[in-house]
C-alpha cells in the first residue's frame, strides 16, 4: 500500500496548476456563473481544455484521451476542483463518447468523436420518460424502421440543457417484447430535425437547466443507432458505472467544504464567528470525516478499475454516499447563511439582500437535492449493492 | 389533562380552514405570491372582517384576549394553505409589541387601525451582523434636544416592503450585545430619513432591508422605557416562534399528506412504490416526526401562561423539533416524488422553501439547541 506521489506525478501536478491558472481565467469563471453566457463558457472551457490536448482525460488516446494513468486523472481532478474550475459537462464526454468508441461504428466514431472532444457538438441525455423513471425499462418512445431510417415518436423528460444541444442520444423502443430490455436501442437524434420540440421545465432553483423534449414523427437515419437494434439496454447498462462514478464528486465536495470554511470565520454570531461555534463544529467534521473516507474509497475503486477489474457494485456506493456528502454540503452553507438562506437575488425591479451568499447557497441547495435522485436513485442504488455485492 | 378544543376554537379552526380551501388552491397561492407585496389586500381585509386580526388584542382596544391556542389553531390551518398574509409580521411582532409596551397613546393610534385592516406593520429588528442574537443591534438611538433620532441599518424586515408603520430596536446605551440598552421606537414607514431596499424570499415574502439615517423619535413614540425594551423583544419573539411552529406543523402535515397519496399512485416496476417496505418505513418516519412536533407544540402552548423555565425549555425544544422534523419530512417529500419534486410546478417545493425559512426564523435549530442546552445542564 503507497499513497506517495512520486517525482514525476509531482511534476505532472504542477503541470496541471500552470495550466489552469492560464486558462481557467476570471473572465471565464464569470461567464460560467452567469446564466445569460453560461452556455458560451462551457463550450469556451471544453475548447482550451481540447487546445492543451486535455479534452478527455479519460478516453482511449486513440480516440484523443490524454493516456493518463489513474493516478494522474484523479490528481487532474483534484487539482481542477480546487482551483475551482469547472468540471466538464458530462453527456457528451463521459457517457455518449464512451457508448460511441466503445459499441459504435467507425462512421459513427470518426463523425462524432472529435466534434464532442472539441466542445463543437453540445450533447444532451434521452433516457427518462414521465413513465420511467427508475424503470427505465419501462420507457415508451418508439423508433419504428422504416426503409433506412426510424421514426421517433414520444418524449424524454429531465432532459438537462436539452435548450442548448445540437444533439441527443437517447434510448428507444424499436420492439414490443416479453422482456421489456430487449426492445432497447441506442440512436443519435440531430436536435435541428424537425419534429422535436423542447419545452422548458422550471425547477426549484430557478434556473433553467431542465426540459422536456417531444419527438413527433422525427426521421433518424439508421446509420445514427449505435449496435445492434435491440441491444441498447445494455450498451448504456455498461456505462452507467461510469456514470454514478463521474457522480461521487470528492474534489468538488473538498473545495466546497473549504469555501464554507472560509465564509464560517466571517459569519458571526454574538460576536464570534460560526467556525468556532461547538455545533457548527461537530456537524463540519462529521461531512469532513465521511469525505476523508470517501476520497479513499474513490481511489480504491480506481486503483481496482486500473487493474482492470470493475468498476462494479463499488461505484453505486460512490454515488450514494458522494451525494449525500455534496447535500450535506449544501445544508451547511444554507444553515450558515442563516435568514439570507432565502434571499432571491434576481427578482426583476427590486433590490438585494446585501449577502454574500446565501442566494447562491440556496440555488445550490434547491437543485442539489437532484443528486439523490439522478444517476439511478440513492435508492436503486443500494439495491444494486444489497443485491450485487451483499447476495440479498 | 385534556387536548380537546372547546366550540369557540373548534369554530375558528373550521372557518380559517374553510377559507383557505376557497381562496389558497396552490395556484391561487402562486398568483398572490407573484404580486407585489406577496399578499392579497383583499383576503387581508376578510381576514379582518372575520376578526381574525383582533385575536390577540386586549377587550379594550377592541380584541378578544385571545391566547397562544388561537394563534395556533390560525397558523396551523394557515401552513397547510402557505397563506402568505402578513400575519405574524403585522399582527404578532408589531401588534405585540404596541400591545406588552403600555404605550396608551399609540395602543389607541395604532391597535384599531390593525383590527380593522388597514395598517401594515413590522418589527426592524434585525441587523448584518446579530444572525439570531436579538440584542446584537448597532442601531443607535441618541438624545437630541428634547427627541431623539435613530440612525443604523436593519436587515430581512418581514413585511418590511409594505409596512405603513414601524418598531424599530435600537441601542441608547450599553455594549453591541447587552440585554440592557435597547429601546423601541415606533416610526411611520414613509418618515423623513428612512429607505427601502425590497427583495423577495424563495417563501415568497417580500422584505425589506431598512436604513434609518436621522429619523426624529419623539418620546412619546417610545414603547416601554428607554434602554429597556429586550424583554419586551423576547416575549413578542416567543409568541412569533410558537406561531411559525404552528404554520410548520401545518405545513409538515401537508406534505406527508401529498407525499402519501403520491407513492399510493406513483406506479413503477408494475406496482405502486407505496408497495415497497423501505419507503413504507420511511414514510412513517415522516409521520412520527409530525407526530413529535405536534406533541410539543401543544406542551409549548400548555406552558405559556405559567411562563418560567419549564415555558421556556419547551418553546426552545418545539423550536429545535421543528428544525430537526422539517428538514427530515421536507427532505423525504422532495426525494419521494422523484424528479417530479424538483419541479417548481409542483407543490412540494413551495411548502419545503417555507419549511426552511422558518427554521431559519427568529434561532435555527442549532442556535436554540445550544440555548437549550445552557438552560437544562449547566
Amino acid at each position: 500500500m503507497d499513497i506517495q506521489f512520486s517525482k514525476e506525478e509531482t511534476a505532472f501536478r504542477d503541470e496541471v496548476r500552470a495550466f489552469l491558472k492560464t486558462a481557467w481565467t476570471a473572465d471565464l469563471a464569470d461567464r460560467y456563473n452567469a446564466p445569460g453566457s453560461f452556455a458560451q463558457a462551457t463550450v469556451e472551457w471544453q475548447r482550451r481544455l481540447h487546445a492543451r490536448g486535455w479534452g478527455a482525460t479519460g478516453w482511449p488516446v486513440v480516440y484523443g484521451g490524454t493516456g493518463w494513468s489513474v493516478t494522474q486523472r484523479f490528481i487532474f481532478e483534484s487539482e481542477r476542483a480546487a482551483y475551482g474550475a469547472a468540471d466538464v459537462s458530462p453527456f457528451g464526454l463521459k457517457m455518449v463518447g464512451p457508448v460511441i468508441y466503445t459499441f459504435g461504428s467507425e462512421a459513427q466514431k470518426q463523425r462524432f468523436l472529435p466534434r464532442i472532444l472539441s466542445g463543437e457538438d453540445w450533447w444532451c441525455q434521452g433516457y427518462s420518460e414521465p413513465g420511467a423513471g427508475s424503470d427505465l425499462a419501462a420507457l415508451k418512445t418508439k423508433a419504428e424502421l422504416v426503409g433506412d431510417e426510424y421514426l421517433v415518436n414520444g418524449s424524454k423528460i429531465w432532459t438537462t440543457y436539452a435548450q442548448y444541444a445540437d444533439w441527443i442520444f437517447c434510448l428507444v423502443r424499436t420492439e414490443s417484447v416479453a422482456r421489456k430490455q430487449d426492445g432497447i436501442s441506442f440512436v443519435l437524434i440531430d436536435m435541428k430535425s424537425p419534429g422535436i420540440r423542447v419545452s422548458p421545465i422550471a425547477s426549484i432553483d430557478g434556473v433553467h437547466s431542465l426540459n422536456e423534449v417531444f419527438f413527433d414523427d422525427v426521421r433518424v437515419p439508421a446509420a445514427n443507432r449505435i449496435g445492434d437494434q435491440g441491444k441498447g439496454w445494455s450498451y448504456a447498462k455498461s456505462l452507467l458505472a461510469h456514470e454514478r462514478t463521474a457522480i461521487t464528486g470528492v474534489a468538488d465536495s473538498k473545495r466546497q467544504l473549504t469555501r464554507l470554511l472560509e465564509l464560517a470565520r466571517r459569519e458571526i454570531s454574538g460576536g464570534r464567528p460560526l467556525l468556532g461555534d461547538p455545533i457548527f463544529q461537530s456537524r463540519l467534521a462529521d461531512v469532513e470525516i465521511e469525505l476523508m473516507a470517501l476520497e479513499y474509497t474513490e481511489l480504491r475503486v480506481l486503483s481496482a478499475t486500473a487493474k482492470g477489474k470493475g468498476p462494479g457494485a463499488e461505484s453505486s456506493l460512490l454515488k450514494i454516499k458522494g451525494t449525500q456528502i455534496q447535500q450535506a454540503i449544501q445544508e451547511l452553507f444554507m444553515d450558515l447563511a442563516g435568514y439570507y438562506c432565502g434571499a432571491v437575488e434576481d427578482a426583476p425591479g427590486l433590490g438585494k439582500s446585501g449577502h454574500d451568499f446565501g442566494s447562491e447557497a440556496r440555488r445550490a441547495y434547491m437543485y442539489g437535492r437532484a443528486a439523490s435522485i439522478y444517476g439511478g436513485s440513492n435508492e436503486v442504488q443500494k439495491n444494486i449493492v444489497a443485491k450485487a455485492v451483499l447476495g440479498l | 389533562m385534556n387536548f380537546d378544543l372547546s366550540e369557540e376554537q373548534n369554530l375558528l379552526k373550521d372557518s380559517v380552514a374553510r377559507l383557505v380551501q376557497d381562496a389558497y388552491a396552490f395556484d391561487a397561492r402562486c398568483k398572490i405570491a407573484a404580486s407585489e407585496h406577496g399578499f392579497s389586500r383583499e383576503h387581508w381585509q376578510t381576514f379582518a372582517d372575520l376578526g381574525w386580526l383582533s385575536l390577540p388584542f386586549a377587550e379594550e382596544h377592541g380584541g378578544i384576549g385571545g391566547g397562544a391556542v388561537h394563534t395556533m389553531l390560525l397558523m396551523e390551518e394557515f401552513g397547510k394553505g402557505l397563506v402568505l398574509e402578513p400575519y405574524v409580521a403585522t399582527v404578532l411582532l408589531f401588534g405585540g409589541l404596541l400591545r406588552r409596551s403600555g404605550n396608551a397613546e399609540r395602543q389607541k393610534q395604532l391597535i384599531g387601525r390593525i383590527i380593522d385592516g388597514s395598517l401594515q406593520g413590522a418589527f426592524a429588528y434585525l441587523e448584518r451582523q446579530s444572525r439570531f442574537q436579538l440584542a446584537d443591534i448597532k442601531t443607535t438611538l441618541t438624545r437630541a434636544a428634547d427627541a431623539f433620532v435613530l440612525n443604523g441599518d436593519k436587515t430581512v424586515v418581514f413585511n418590511g416592503a409594505a409596512a405603513d408603520e414601524l418598531v424599530v430596536s435600537a441601542r441608547s446605551g450599553g455594549g453591541q450585545c447587552d440585554e440592557r440598552g435597547i429601546s423601541l421606537a415606533v416610526v411611520n414607514a414613509g418618515a423623513p430619513g428612512i429607505e427601502r431596499t425590497v427583495y423577495r424570499l424563495m417563501d415568497g415574502q417580500v422584505v425589506a432591508n431598512i436604513r434609518l439615517r436621522n429619523v426624529r423619535v419623539a418620546a412619546d413614540q417610545l414603547l416601554g422605557g428607554e434602554g429597556e425594551g429586550f424583554g419586551l423583544m423576547q416575549a413578542v419573539v416567543h409568541e412569533a416562534i410558537l406561531a411559525v411552529c404552528a404554520e410548520a406543523l401545518g405545513i409538515m402535515q401537508k406534505l406527508n399528506e401529498i407525499t402519501l397519496e403520491y407513492v399510493k399512485t406513483r406506479k413503477q416496476f408494475g406496482v405502486t412504490i407505496g408497495t415497497f417496505q423501505a419507503l413504507q418505513h420511511r414514510l412513517v418516519d415522516m409521520f412520527s416526526a409530525c407526530e413529535q412536533t405536534r406533541s410539543l407544540l401543544y406542551r409549548a402552548v400548555c406552558s405559556v401562561d405559567e411562563g418560567g423555565i419549564d415555558a421556556d425549555r419547551n418553546i426552545l425544544a418545539l423550536k429545535v423539533m421543528v428544525g430537526k422534523a422539517g428538514k427530515l419530512i421536507g427532505g423525504e417529500a422532495i426525494q419521494l416524488h422523484g424528479g417530479m419534486g424538483i419541479t417548481d410546478e409542483l407543490n412540494v417545493g413551495h411548502y419545503v422553501k417555507r419549511l426552511i425559512m422558518i427554521n431559519a426564523s427568529f434561532g435555527d435549530a442549532d442556535f436554540q439547541k445550544q440555548l437549550f442546552a445552557k438552560l437544562s445542564y449547566v
